[in-house]
């Protein structure tokens, strides 16, 4: 298949300027560059597709209008069907989500000796982390230290992250590799054993572990055995669709649905972990996505209804490299790893306009510009845009070979459409990545809910307004075992009173009072991509 | 491609049932188009988590297809049903007590010995591997093969459908992988300081000292990091 007749000829402009460009790259920006370009390019900054919250705990607070929908509808529980007398499972501890978080989470609980229970909407390990290419950060390296790992992290950030979540996500990471690594996740080693690193955007030292481009892969497969090694009570194809309170304002558990038979089931817990992840398959403001099937913000939507208060619920990552050709892959990540490796990112005419590794949101905007305001965007035949990503420069620096080994997944699925990025450059565009706020937290995984806690993407705070890259596997397992920990240990002390669904009925009551009605109702599940939808629409460009 | 194109269709039978669709679509879009809301059988839509595994064969074809639904392209007349599930073995194990040995995998999948060598299994991959290849190395205990052939899989069970001997290769597959990693796991000298440090508190006061900084005071550190950074790899 290859690419069509009118990207040849632009990847000839790619192919005429490759050899001066090898050794050469493109001035990093100033910080008041990188601000000013922010404020113009950046989706974060553009008012139009925020929407303000009516009703509950962030009232008035700006939201991607595609997440105000769904906070602000209808529940999609049928709350006359709902008897909670009728206890379905009765547990110590609920985990919600069988990703990284929701499964590191149930880990650790079990190892404490609590009964857990481990309710996902797919099967066991379908997440975003199962599609992390790049790798997971920490410094483990002896120039490195968690005190550059803070300040990175807080600059990446824009200076809005929580400090306290910074410090135990950088203070931890290196027990975090520690901890996979001992249980068999066969990471990246040079020839001497210790950690092959990379250093992502953004960060000032190497510090990013991988395992080829297949990084979430290897460790789901490894938690996911280990889950199934001990023998961790598991409810898969059943999505929690609200969260259950007690008289005394507490979470008590949550009902799911069994996505099979279309049935409630009714969950006791006295903790419960949200492990949700992010709102990818809602598309904020019509971009495509990077995100699993069922990235669905499910988790923001049954928390806000029940009093849980968000941060920065209004930035959302564009990662600058989903695939924008061909477009039955379209959206799908590009890993920072491959810039790191030293491919360069070209507009139409064959030339950079931005540094390599600049921070995601900064070569997000980066590109957005060039595409728009600038005029130099690789038209496809489809009516997408992009600039080019350019990938044999990396055998060319590091030798024959080297694209294939280490990003062995990319190569496989662009091959099937006939492009070989060994000798051809990848079509990018930024794509929805990554959800930056979410749930409030503590540095326990408290939220702002007694006894209902938050670990990864669904919770907010650690990433502040723009997370660095490998900064997310991270979050994920030393948010995801903390919240393990404290709610297993917090469930000595729990008596949970009558359980009750009233909030629910009181958040649906507020809604009619405010006048607002929609036939939508959420938390969403799955996204509907039937008929005519099955189409690729971009609307953003 | 918008709604709006003219779009050309073709024939495809899902479970045996004819839709038309257009062409140039991958067998997931074209499973939606028809009409499928998958809950089963759909999963990252990127090719890595094993949900979505299809098996399809083209009309007049005697032989069975088998791809990923998310990455494989939709054919006009092919025949087409996903197995998003197949009840596998899969032995419990303590990972951190067990002997790393040929006995222990032996013990725990005996099967691995009723390979019969048909190679069904590398022929059902979707990911290409070459799972008779590495079930052979597991016979003979060469792990470190088990582990680099394997490293890609998915872990979607089509071997473990297919083989007639009824292994599981790819719970064989995983048992080996974590042994291996078990044994390369060290903790390098600089490692093994770092986190005594951390726990000892090294770095707390300077930690304790950012958490009450401005953005400006860490911008002057991170700048200064950011000079010294090296190469990317």
């Amino acid at each position: 298949m290859s690419y069509p007749q009118i990207m040849q000829l632009s990847i000839k402009n790619a192919e005429q300027t490759r050899s001066k460009r090898l050794n050469s790259s493109f001035p990093e920006l100033t910080v008041d560059q990188k601000a000013k370009l922010l404020e113009q390019y950046h989706p974060d900054f553009n008012q139009k597709v925020k929407r303000k919250l009516h009703l509950g705990s962030n009232i008035g607070d700006p939201v991607p209008k595609e997440l105000a929908v769904l906070i602000e509808a209808q529940s999609r529980l049928n709350l006359e069907r709902i008897d909670l007398d009728q206890i379905d499972y009765k547990t110590d501890i609920l985990v919600v989500g069988g990703g990284g978080a929701g499964l590191s989470a149930a880990l650790t609980a079990k190892k404490t000796g609590a009964n857990v229970l481990l309710a996902t909407k797919l099967r066991m390990a379908d997440s975003n982390t199962i599609m992390a290419e790049g790798g997971i950060g920490a410094s483990t390296g002896r120039e490195d230290s968690p005190v550059i790992h803070y300040v990175d992290t807080l600059i990446g950030g824009r200076g809005t992250n929580v400090p306290e979540l910074v410090e135990a996500l950088v203070t931890e990471a290196p027990f975090i590799v520690e901890w996979l690594s001992s249980m068999g996740v066969n990471f990246d080693r040079l020839p001497d054993g210790s950690y092959f690193t990379h250093r992502p955007g953004g960060h000032s030292r190497r510090r990013s572990h991988s395992i080829k481009d297949l990084t979430g892969l290897e460790i789901m497969r490894v938690l996911g055995d280990e889950v199934r090694n001990l023998g961790i009570d598991m409810l898969e194809f059943c999505p929690a669709v609200e969260l259950i309170l007690d008289d005394k304002g507490q979470c008590a558990g949550a009902v799911l649905q069994n996505l099979d038979t279309d049935t409630p089931v009714v969950v006791q817990a006295k903790t419960t972990i949200l492990a949700t992840g992010g709102m990818g398959r809602l598309h904020p403001l019509g971009f495509p996505t990077s995100n699993h099937y069922g990235a669905t913000a499910d988790g923001l939507v049954m928390g806000y209804r029940a009093g849980a208060k968000m941060i920065y619920a209004e930035s959302v990552q564009f990662h600058p490299t989903g695939t924008a050709w061909p477009e039955q892959v379209l959206g799908l990540l590009i890993s920072e790893a491959v810039r790191a490796q030293g491919a360069q990112v070209l507009n139409a005419e064959g030339n950079m306009f931005a540094a390599s590794l600049e921070t995601r949101d900064a070569l997000a905007a980066a590109i957005i510009r060039e595409c728009s305001d600038r005029g130099k965007s690789v038209q496809t035949p489809t009516g997408m845009i992009g600039t080019w990503l350019d990938t044999p420069l990396i055998d060319m620096i590091h030798g024959p070979g080297t694209f294939k080994h280490r990003f062995a997944g990319i190569y496989a699925r662009f091959k099937e459409y006939g492009i070989d990025p060994v000798h051809e450059p990848i079509l990018v565009y930024p794509t929805q990545h990554y959800q930056n706020g979410g749930l409030a937290i503590n540095p326990f995984g408290e939220t702002t809910i007694p006894n209902l806690y938050a670990a990864g993407e669904v919770s907010g705070g650690v990433h502040g307004q723009n997370r660095l890259g490998s900064n997310s596997l991270l979050d994920i397992f030393v948010f995801g075992r903390r919240a393990g920990k404290h709610a297993a240990e917090k469930v000595q002390s729990v008596s949970t009173g009558k359980l009750t669904l009233a909030h629910i009925r009181r958040y649906e009551a507020e809604l009619r009072e405010k006048g607002i009605s929609s036939d939508v109702v959420s938390p969403m599940i799955l996204p509907d991509y039937r008929f005519e939808k099955a189409l690729t629409s971009i609307q953003h460009v | 491609m918008s709604s709006t194109d003219i779009i050309q269709l073709m024939p495809i039978y899902i479970m045996g049932k004819k839709y038309e669709v257009p062409k140039g679509l991958t067998i997931m879009k074209a499973l939606e188009y028809s009409g499928y809301r998958l809950t089963r059988g759909c999963g990252c839509r990127g090719g890595v988590c094993g949900a979505c595994v299809t098996i399809y064969r083209k009309k007049d074809e005697y032989k069975w297809n088998i791809g990923l639904a998310c990455q494989t392209m939709a054919q006009e007349d092919t025949y087409l049903v996903q197995l998003p599930y197949v009840p596998a073995h899969k032995a419990p194990y303590a990972i951190q007590t067990l002997e790393p040995t040929e006995d222990s995998v032996v013990s725990l999948y005996p099967e691995l010995l009723r390979c019969m060598g048909c190679n069904t299994c590398t022929r059902s991959c979707p990911m290409e591997i070459e799972v008779m290849n590495y079930v052979s190395a597991a016979i003979i205990g060469d792990w470190e093969t088990v582990k680099d052939l394997s490293m890609d899989c998915i872990m979607c069970g089509m071997c473990a459908a297919r083989c007639p001997g009824e292994l599981a290769p790819f719970n064989i597959a995983m048992l080996i992988r974590r042994m291996v990693g078990i044994q390369a796991h060290k903790t390098p000298a600089e490692v093994e300081k770092r986190l005594s440090d951390i726990q000892n508190g090294v770095f707390a006061p300077e930690l304790d000292r950012l958490k009450g900084m401005q953005k400006e005071e860490l911008l002057e550190m991170y700048k200064e990091f950011q000079s010294t950074k090296g190469e990317a790899v």
